[in-house]
């Protein structure tokens, strides 16, 4: 295994990173669609906490909340103690851009940029110098076990491989939490398995994650793990499955 | 839990241009065809001011070298509709004006002339035959191509000078073997050929002999029928008030006086006509180019979601995607205008060389060629800009 940094001060205290207080998301339509319905959640700095759910149950949504992609109807939504519903377009960008980190079920890597370029593309939006945002990135490359892909477009790599480069994508500015959408729903078992030791190992050494899976066996193996339900909380801190 | 100041997304200066190329490095072929768009009328612009600016200049160069300082004076109508007559008098009279450096008279002799005696008279080949004084050389700014002019000497004997058209409709390119022509029923020797009078091209399709031999053969009378008179270049419009009385103080209203440069001026003028049209279509194939980036940038934006929807989850502002997209429309239309102006000034220099012309493409045509494209670029990257911005966020990475 490839060393891992160690954690940040945010992480060491055990600080509310995530405090979801009665959530409701309603989409437009006819009828309104309610994805989210009420939800209470509150994450704690270093935790690595599954959420687990059906087809539709919300948990995109959810996850749009929790990383400011988008502001809910009603109820507060605190991330790294800000209220994402009462900022500004502007002000939800910067949160991105220096407190959150995405993994994407279908990777999104930009295809015209090397592995090392999409890595380093997590600092542009932060005013990091360039040489700089470079070096970073191939730390994080080496820590996802990457190093020897530096110079690959994402299209000469294996699926484990892009997603990888996500993964060091989303960990490089060392945000205050990391949040993968189904990571492994586009990988075979056994790369996904690899990925999600690689998130494992990423928590173990300080950073706060949450993984979003329809997967119960997946959730079951977290330290924690939050089932979700038309667009309820129906279980919290309980695995459903014996593993 | 306290909320913390978050310092904004920032992006650098120093990077604005890696990324707003970064869609066009990686679409290549996309990219030349649409920056084609742009170049080709600006091409077509800079070629037309450029062509337009060379002939002018070449047209002004010709006259400052022929001078705008010839008047020309001739027999008019009179009043009863009759054409009428120079005076005798006039070219000594118009001699005796104090700013006029040069006078010279010719007439019509009313006979023909051809190559042979064996030629039908009926056959005139569009050649007239002129008496003149040996100033006119001088007062036409003419020239010999070979031979010489006539003198007071030449101009008593069936000597004769050919315009440059009338030597080649006679056949005659050179003096060698000291050819001879029949005029008026009589040899003349040939003792010289002109080259060709811009301001004077009836000169050009005479020939040209001497007042003493033509009215001793030819019995015509001294009235002329045209006197053309080079003044100082400062007083020409002084003396052309003077010279209709001048030349006929009985009836100054039967007298034509004439600027033969002007209508080398009127076709300057015409050029700049012409040019205006043809910059106007310049302008609508600019402006095709323009709707092309637009509409290529469009297309982008629907096709890039994805990458926006990154960008913006990685922390970018509408901002920042905005100028992403406007700077791609700049720059593509920057390269567009590049190519173009280089290419329109290739135009200009190949065709003012196949014309002889010196090359006079304006700096402004250059600049301006550039700064058009840049404008064209903005103004096409803004639409496309301003959807990119749009995007929601959420929506723009959720799978489609
Ligand atoms: N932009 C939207 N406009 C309208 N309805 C939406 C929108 N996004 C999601 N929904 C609806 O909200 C509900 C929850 O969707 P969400 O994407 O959060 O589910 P999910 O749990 O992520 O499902 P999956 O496991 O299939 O990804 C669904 O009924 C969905 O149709
Ligand atoms: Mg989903």
């Amino acid at each position: 295994m490839t060393t891992i940094a160690p954690a940040h001060d945010e992480r060491s205290t055990n600080a509310t990173v995530l405090e979801l207080d009665n959530v409701v998301k309603e989409y437009a339509g006819a009828p309104p669609v309610r994805a989210l319905d009420g939800v209470d959640l509150t994450v704690a700095a270093g935790e690595l906490v599954a959420v687990v759910g059906p087809s539709g149950s919300g948990k995109s949504t959810l996850l749009n909340i929790v990383g400011a992609l988008d502001r809910p109807s009603g109820g507060t939504a605190r991330i790294a103690g800000a209220d994402v519903g009462a900022l500004s377009d502007r002000r939800l960008s910067s949160l991105r851009a220096r407190r959150i980190g995405f993994v994407f079920q279908q990777f999104h890597l930009l295809d015209g940029l090397s592995a090392v370029d999409n890595v380093a593309t997590a600092l542009l939006y932060r005013g990091v110098p360039r040489g700089e945002r470079r070096a970073r990135a191939v730390d994080a490359l080496e820590r996802v076990g990457l190093g020897h892909r530096l110079r690959h477009r994402p299209s000469t790599l294996s699926g484990g491989e892009r997603q990888r480069v996500a993964i060091a994508r989303a960990v490089v500015g060392e945000p205050a939490i990391v949040l993968a959408d189904e990571p492994t729903g586009n990988l075979d078992t056994h790369t996904g398995d690899e990925v999600l030791g690689l998130l494992r190992e990423l928590n173990e050494a300080g950073s706060t994650i949450m993984v979003i899976t329809h997967d119960r066996g997946i959730a079951a193996s977290m330290p924690r793990c939050v089932a979700i339900r038309d667009g309820r909380i129906e279980l919290d801190d309980a695995p459903l499955v014996t593993a | 839990m306290t909320a913390v100041a978050i310092a904004p997304s920032r992006l650098r200066l120093a990077d604005v241009p890696g990324v707003g190329s970064l869609g066009l490095r990686s679409r290549r072929g996309r990219t030349l065809l649409t920056a084609l768009g742009i170049a080709v009328g600006i091409a077509a612009m800079v070629a037309v001011i450029g062509i337009s600016a060379s002939s002018r200049a070449d047209l002004l160069a010709e006259l400052d070298e022929l001078g705008t300082n010839l008047l020309q004076v001739e027999a008019g109508q009179s009043m009863f509709g009759e054409s009428s007559e120079l005076p005798t008098t006039a070219p000594a009279m118009i001699r005796r004006i104090g700013p006029v450096e040069s006078a010279a008279a010719t007439r019509n002799v009313g006979v023909n002339v051809r190559r042979t005696d064996q030629i039908d008279d009926a056959v005139t080949g569009g050649i007239s035959v002129v008496a003149t004084e040996p100033e006119l050389l001088e007062t036409i700014g003419g020239s010999l191509a070979v031979g010489r002019f006539l003198d007071d000497a030449l101009a008593q004997v069936p000597t004769v000078v050919l315009g440059s058209e009338a030597a080649a409709r006679l056949g005659i390119g050179s003096l060698d073997g000291d050819p001879l022509v029949w005029l008026g029923e009589r040899w003349f020797s040939v003792v010289g050929i002109l080259d060709p009078v811009p301001l004077a091209p009836d000169i050009d399709r005479s020939a040209l002999i001497g007042y003493p031999v033509a009215q001793e053969l030819f019995g015509i009378d001294d009235a002329p029928s045209t006197v053309r008179v080079r003044t100082d270049p400062e007083k020409v419009e002084a003396v052309r008030t003077v010279l209709a009385a001048t030349a006929n103080p009985q009836g100054p209203s039967e007298v034509n006086v004439t600027r033969p440069s002007d209508a080398l001026q009127a076709r300057a003028a015409a050029d700049e006509a012409l040019t205006a049209l043809l910059l106007g279509l310049g302008g609508v194939a600019l402006l095709v180019g323009g709707i092309g980036i637009a509409n290529v940038l469009v297309i982008s934006v629907l096709e890039r979601r994805t990458e926006i929807g990154i960008r913006r989850a990685l922390g970018a502002t509408r901002r920042h995607i905005r100028l992403q997209f406007l700077v791609e429309a700049v720059l593509l239309a920057a390269g567009g205008g590049v190519g173009g102006v280089a290419l329109g000034a290739a135009v200009t220099a190949g065709y003012a060389a196949s014309r002889d012309w010196t090359v006079a493409v304006p700096m402004v045509a250059l600049g301006g060629g550039v700064g058009v494209a840049l404008a064209v670029g903005a103004l096409a990257g803004l639409y496309p800009a301003a959807r990119a911005a749009r995007l929601a966020p959420a929506d723009a990475v959720r799978p489609a």
